[in-house]
């Protein structure tokens, strides 16, 4: 009873975000409108992050080289060839998951830190692939005015377009994560000795994650295009791999909405705090150490906790 | 339906199992008992795939086993429980069964449905004849010892093996605890016509269930056979039994 009621209140307080989400466009300033959008994109790439690094326990650390990938597949499509442009838009999330697939296949036979290590070459060297094929990717310069169908090419129907994406990605997103797939991910991150001993052929389910994360890598970068009607180098930096993981770490790995609540903090800040200062960097690094001290579930897992009755004694128990 | 023939593993120097054999019989209790450091977990991995043997063949069912990986060993019919606790902490109780019926189930890989409606009366049942069931919310890394331990026999469970290994099942329980998971051990034998493999310190618990005993010793097999016949052996009396 207790549980259904807090059930239907959570559904709601979701559901009151997601209207005033929609109705942002009528009144606020156009600048605002961008970053609410950015912060959407953000948030997607995010949070497919988070499925593999909280609920699949692997070290993935350089997730941006998937969404930079699905950025650029979509911006080559529609700049350089003349299929329909949906084509393009297809190409982008497949792009990011065969490539997941590509460098996961390898960094499955690896552990822990060196499955990270190799993630990083590999990442790398695409990166380095991408930033010196100036004939075909554009360089340092990155890709220009990438045409977009005209339903989507204003702010406000773009704003529109990528919140509806992200909405369907987070239901999909929710039901993999709640699924028999989702629950072995979530097993093998737990103990994946004992998962191999009930049957389970770990590494083939942690490539299986990274396809599937990565996918929705893809689809954030090729929001991200429909955003920005660009795609830079940068995309697939190291640094910007660096960046989410931090979201998730202040988010909260292990909770859904986690990443959602650290990339619009990540996002406002590098926005407003970015303006005065070129030192926002710094800024985020206090931050950081802040919440490594004082929430180690990140923000919206110290919520989690707050309302979950009975949560405390079982921390104390530990 | 296991034999375990001449099977030899050293680390680095040092042979933990060396040139064991066992044998074990369709619906037969075997226990392998032996000091600490005898070899008997060590043994327990190489048949379970956890580790590769070095020499030696591992039967089971008529085919070798020895280069096979541990999920598929699993999928042939052999699961297992560890003298260590080694459970999904973070999971509930429902949800660490659950696992490993969705595994036996090959429904792993379903991406769309909500498990909860996925392997619930099997999940169920499991627990309910472990007597679990009314913890089955609870977070598997809040329960007690005692009960950790059943949960390992629970998850063992999820596969409907054909041959259980339990390495030390009754380690560190209270006396109660201890004599129901003896009962537990038997009801899974007579009622669900398990062949179970286990290793135990406890002399009165081997020789109360189990049929047929193999007694280890720095990783050889001294003897394998009945109850008699080992308890009347010298050379068990003198490295073993009488210690105690
Ligand atoms: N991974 C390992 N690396 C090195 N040595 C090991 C390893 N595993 C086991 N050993 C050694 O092999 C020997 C046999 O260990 P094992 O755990 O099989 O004994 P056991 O019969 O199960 O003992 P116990 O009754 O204490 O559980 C021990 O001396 C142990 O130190
Ligand atoms: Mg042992």
């Amino acid at each position: 009873m207790f549980k259904s009621i807090v059930r239907t209140k959570w559904f709601a307080v979701v559901a009151a975000i997601f209207i005033l989400l929609f109705i942002l466009p009528l009144f606020a300033p156009r600048f605002f409108v961008y970053i609410f959008a950015l912060i959407y994109v953000t948030s997607l790439l995010a949070m497919s992050l988070n499925m593999v690094v909280g609920y699949g326990g692997m070290f993935q650390f350089h997730h941006a080289v998937f969404y930079g990938v699905g950025a650029y597949a979509v911006a080559l499509m529609l700049t350089k060839t003349s299929l329909p442009m949906w084509v393009g838009f297809i190409a982008g999330p497949i792009a990011a998951a065969i490539t997941g697939l590509i460098i996961g296949w390898f960094c499955v036979r690896l552990t822990r830190l060196y499955f990270g290590m190799l993630q990083i070459s590999l990442g790398s060297l695409i990166w380095a692939i991408v930033f010196r094929w100036y004939s075909f990717t554009g360089g340092d310069d990155g890709i220009h005015g990438v045409p977009m169908p005209s339903m989507i090419s204003s702010l406000n129907s773009s704003y529109y377009f990528i919140l509806i994406i992200l909405v369907v990605c987070l239901i999909l997103m929710y039901m993999i994560i709640k699924s028999p797939f989702g629950s072995t991910l979530q097993a093998i991150r737990d103990n994946s000795q004992r998962c191999e001993a009930v049957g389970i052929n770990v590494r083939r389910y942690q490539l299986g994650g990274i396809v599937v994360a990565t996918f929705f890598a893809g689809v954030a970068g090729v929001l991200f295009v429909v955003l920005e009607k660009s795609v830079f180098a940068e995309m697939l930096f190291w640094v910007l791999s660096l960046e989410i993981f931090i979201m998730c770490l202040l988010g909260g790995w292990f909770t859904f909405a986690g990443p959602i609540l650290g990339a619009a903090i990540i996002v406002a800040l590098r926005t407003f705090v970015g303006r005065y200062t070129e030192y926002w960097t710094l800024i985020l690094g206090v931050i950081l150490i802040l919440v490594i001290f004082f929430l180690p579930e990140g923000v919206m897992g110290f919520f989690q906790d707050l309302f979950k009755p009975g949560a405390k004694e079982a921390v104390e128990r530990k | 339906m296991l034999q375990v023939e001449g099977v030899t593993k050293s680390f680095d120097d040092f042979m933990a199992v060396n040139g064991a054999n066992l044998t074990v019989n369709q619906g037969e209790i075997v226990a392998v008992i032996g000091p600490n450091g005898a070899g008997k977990t060590t043994l327990f991995n190489l048949i379970t795939g956890a580790l590769k043997r070095d020499k030696g063949r591992i039967l089971f069912k008529g085919e070798d086993i020895s280069e096979l990986p541990p999920y598929e060993i699993c999928k042939k019919g052999i699961t297992r429980s560890y003298q260590i606790v080694n459970i999904f902490p973070r999971l509930t109780v429902f949800e660490n069964v659950q696992v490993a019926v969705l595994s036996y189930q090959r429904r792993s890989s379903n991406l769309f449905r909500p498990a909860q409606s996925f392997a619930v009366k099997e999940t169920r049942s499991i627990l309910e004849s472990v007597g679990l069931l009314n913890k089955e919310k609870n977070i598997a890394g809040s329960l007690s010892h005692g009960d950790q331990k059943i949960l390992e026999i629970a998850i063992a469970l999820g596969n409907e093996p054909e041959l259980l290994i339990l390495d030390e099942p009754t380690a560190g329980m209270s006396p109660e605890e201890t004599q129901a998971t003896i009962d537990l051990i038997k009801r899974l034998a007579t009622g669900r016509g398990l062949t179970i493999l286990f290793c135990e310190h406890d002399m009165d618990i081997v020789f109360s269930i189990a049929q047929s005993i193999m007694v280890m010793r720095h990783g050889e097999t001294i003897i394998q056979g009945g109850l008699e016949e080992v308890r009347s052996n010298k050379e068990v009396q003198e490295a073993y039994l009488g210690g105690d």
